[in-house]
């Protein structure tokens, strides 16, 4: 026996496999496809008119909003003055448009993850089973290449904002999932042990101890998950998904060096700014930990 | 007290075996297989070994031993926090292991209520907060719940600390706010494990105090869990002695000090001070009652009584009850005895 070439599956075989994989997966896309893009609907609407909102809203306004947001969260004047002047400038620079297009899949697609993940989340922390069955699904959204999910999601649902957003979630859902699971269960066991021996039930339990005691660690999974889309901006933009990620493209195909560098800036510059203020925002949730002087 | 001694928790023959399947061995360990034994033979851990106790109503009893004793798995078994691997827990006549998920939840909500030794509060949520937590379970309105634990707040000395977060607080305010929210329930039966076990010697001696006068005014049945014998004598009522998952030995403080049940127990009570806790009563010659010369109260300390034993006709007293009447007699001699602890047949120190 030869032991340098490795046993292979016969040519033939392989390929009538891979044709066959191919070959349902278009039965099921076709089946299935439009039925499921009647189902985005609502979403793709959403995004739409999230969209169309931004842009149609008059540029002091959002800058407005912009510092009132970065204020809130972080109730500091240089982060906010800081946010402000990162928008004008990107305004000066002709980037306003694509930056609206992108805070808003950003922000639909932060919107999705925290509604999706957060149950999961929760009930991971419950189950220990669901625990182990959901941790390897969530470790294949993280490391498997972007463009090998983009294929299926493209092939059902085509090009455009929905396939965009999905591809976009699959990547940055994980960390929100992973931290509320590991919030809840991080969670001080003599605090549950008194809920419990005061006759707390499983709902009260979860929203009156679990959750808000786990809510730093959920609110790095939202910091985490902001991140994540945002770097999945570039290639969201490969299935037709409009803002900072189409330039970047563009000037990646054509070797336009200023063109790439500014609208990855203006990337970098909302993901400083939403890291900042989430975190800050993080930080003042366990104020009470830190609270007294006493031991 | 009329009702002193109606039996408000009855635990009967409990045992509780930590493993993997504790069902498969507890055959054995009715039979009396000890603990080392199970653990050898069949890698279970006893944890109560035939746990029998009457827990009178609206008394301290206080459930002592050191640590691994299972005196912490005990007090959880009262309100199933654990659940038993063999027994029987009835509170006011009712089966305790036979309730239901809501029955339980119930039983926790208005019967019985608990205090920790680490606290165990929200740290999220306000000293008012978590005074009226047990009160917002019940599923009190919220203006009552304000108005009710404002009122225990006050009590436990916190006035003005309302809007404090635990963490911005000293150990023993936050077992003042632990103690609080315990009593806002109104529950019957206050269940403490070690509660003041985490505190300074000062501030527990005040927490014992506090604890005191409250029982003087509510008259709960009170569950407490220690390590600390100077701390089971001032406080209870009665005292359950628990080493190896077992009670070794169960009475009132003068019976355990007067009439050590082993070796052990002698041991644990040499290095008390045997003036201060020792009653003249206990010591007493019943009968023989001239009613002639000097007059002690029963419930005196042998430091408070030797002074006046000094002094009296023949070094002797009369010891006389609450209402006055003459119960018996006491001398010097008999006093001075008692002083002494008793002596164990062999050194223990090193046995738990």
């Amino acid at each position: 026996m030869d032991w340098t070439e490795f046993p292979e599956m016969g040519r033939e075989e392989l390929r009538d496999l891979k044709k066959g994989i191919d070959a349902s997966f278009r039965e099921f896309s076709r089946a299935y496809g439009e039925s499921l893009e009647a189902f985005f609907n609502p979403l793709l609407q959403f995004m739409i008119w999230f969209e169309r909102l931004l842009l149609a809203t008059p540029w002091p306004i959002i800058l407005a909003v912009v510092a009132a947001f970065s204020y809130l969260g972080s109730r500091s004047w240089k982060i906010s003055i800081g946010a402000v002047l990162a928008f004008l400038a990107i305004g000066y620079l002709g980037m306003w448009e694509d930056t609206m297009a992108t805070l808003a899949i950003v922000l639909v697609a932060t919107m999705v993850c925290i509604a999706v993940g957060i149950p999961i989340g929760i009930l991971m922390a419950r189950y220990n089973r669901a625990q182990s069955l959901i941790t390897p699904v969530l470790d294949i959204m993280q490391t498997i290449p972007s463009f090998v999910y983009l294929i299926p999601v493209v092939m059902l649902l085509g090009i455009g904002k929905v396939p965009g957003l999905l591809a976009v979630c699959i990547y940055a859902v994980p960390p929100i999932v992973r931290l509320t699971n590991l919030g809840i269960r991080l969670v001080d066991r003599e605090v549950l042990e008194a809920a419990d021996a005061f006759g707390a039930n499983y709902r009260q339990k979860l929203f009156g101890v679990q959750i808000p005691l786990a809510l730093p660690n959920i609110f790095a999974g939202v910091n985490q998950t902001i991140m994540m889309a945002l770097s999945m901006v570039v290639i969201a933009s490969m299935i037709g998904v409009k803002g900072l990620g189409v330039p970047v493209l563009r000037a990646i195909s054509n070797q336009y060096l200023a063109l790439g560098l500014m609208n990855g800036l203006a990337i970098v510059v909302l993901a400083i700014i939403i890291d900042r203020v989430t975190q800050s925002y993080g930080r003042r949730l366990q104020a009470h930990r830190n609270g007294g002087d006493h031991g | 007290m009329a009702d002193h001694d109606n039996i408000k928790v009855k635990i009967k023959s409990l045992y509780k075996v930590f493993g993997d399947n504790p069902q498969s061995v507890i055959g054995e360990v009715q039979q009396g297989m000890g603990k080392p034994e199970l653990l050898e033979k069949h890698g279970h851990v006893l944890g109560l070994n035939n746990i029998s106790l009457e827990i009178p109503e609206r008394k301290i009893q206080v459930i002592m031993g050191l640590s691994g004793s299972g005196k912490s798995t005990l007090i959880r078994h009262i309100n199933r926090l654990i659940e038993p691997t063999a027994g029987e827990i009835w509170i006011d006549g009712e089966d305790v292991l036979s309730m239901d998920e809501a029955a339980l939840r119930d039983l926790r909500r208005f019967k019985t209520s608990m205090v920790f030794q680490k606290f165990g509060l929200l740290p999220h949520r306000t000293v008012q907060q978590n005074v009226e937590y047990g009160l917002k379970i019940q599923g009190v309105a919220d203006a009552e719940a304000h108005e009710r634990s404002a009122r225990w707040i006050a009590r436990v000395g916190l006035a003005g600390f309302e809007d404090h977060y635990p963490g911005q607080l000293s150990g023993g305010m936050q077992q003042r706010v632990g103690l609080a929210r315990a009593l806002a329930t109104d529950a019957e039966i206050l269940l403490m494990d070690e509660a003041f076990s985490a505190l300074d010697p000062l501030i527990r001696t005040d927490m014992q105090n506090i604890l005191l006068d409250l029982q003087e005014e509510l008259h709960k049945t009170i569950i407490f869990i220690t390590h600390d014998l100077d701390e089971a004598l001032r406080i209870g009522d009665n005292i359950a002695i628990l080493r190896d998952g077992a009670v070794i030995q169960e009475g009132d403080p003068q019976e355990i000090i007067m009439t050590p049940a082993d070796d052990y127990i002698t041991d644990f009570i040499r290095d008390i001070n045997r003036s201060k806790v020792i009653k003249v009563r206990s010591i007493m010659s019943p009968g023989g009652v001239s009613g002639q010369g000097a007059q002690i109260p029963a419930d005196t300390s042998l430091e408070a009584a030797l002074a006046p034993l000094s002094k009296a006709e023949n070094q002797t007293c009369t010891v006389v009850d609450k209402s006055g009447a003459p119960v018996g007699t006491v001398s010097l001699n008999g006093a001075i005895a008692a002083l002494t602890p008793p002596e164990s047949d062999e050194p223990v120190a090193m046995q738990y």
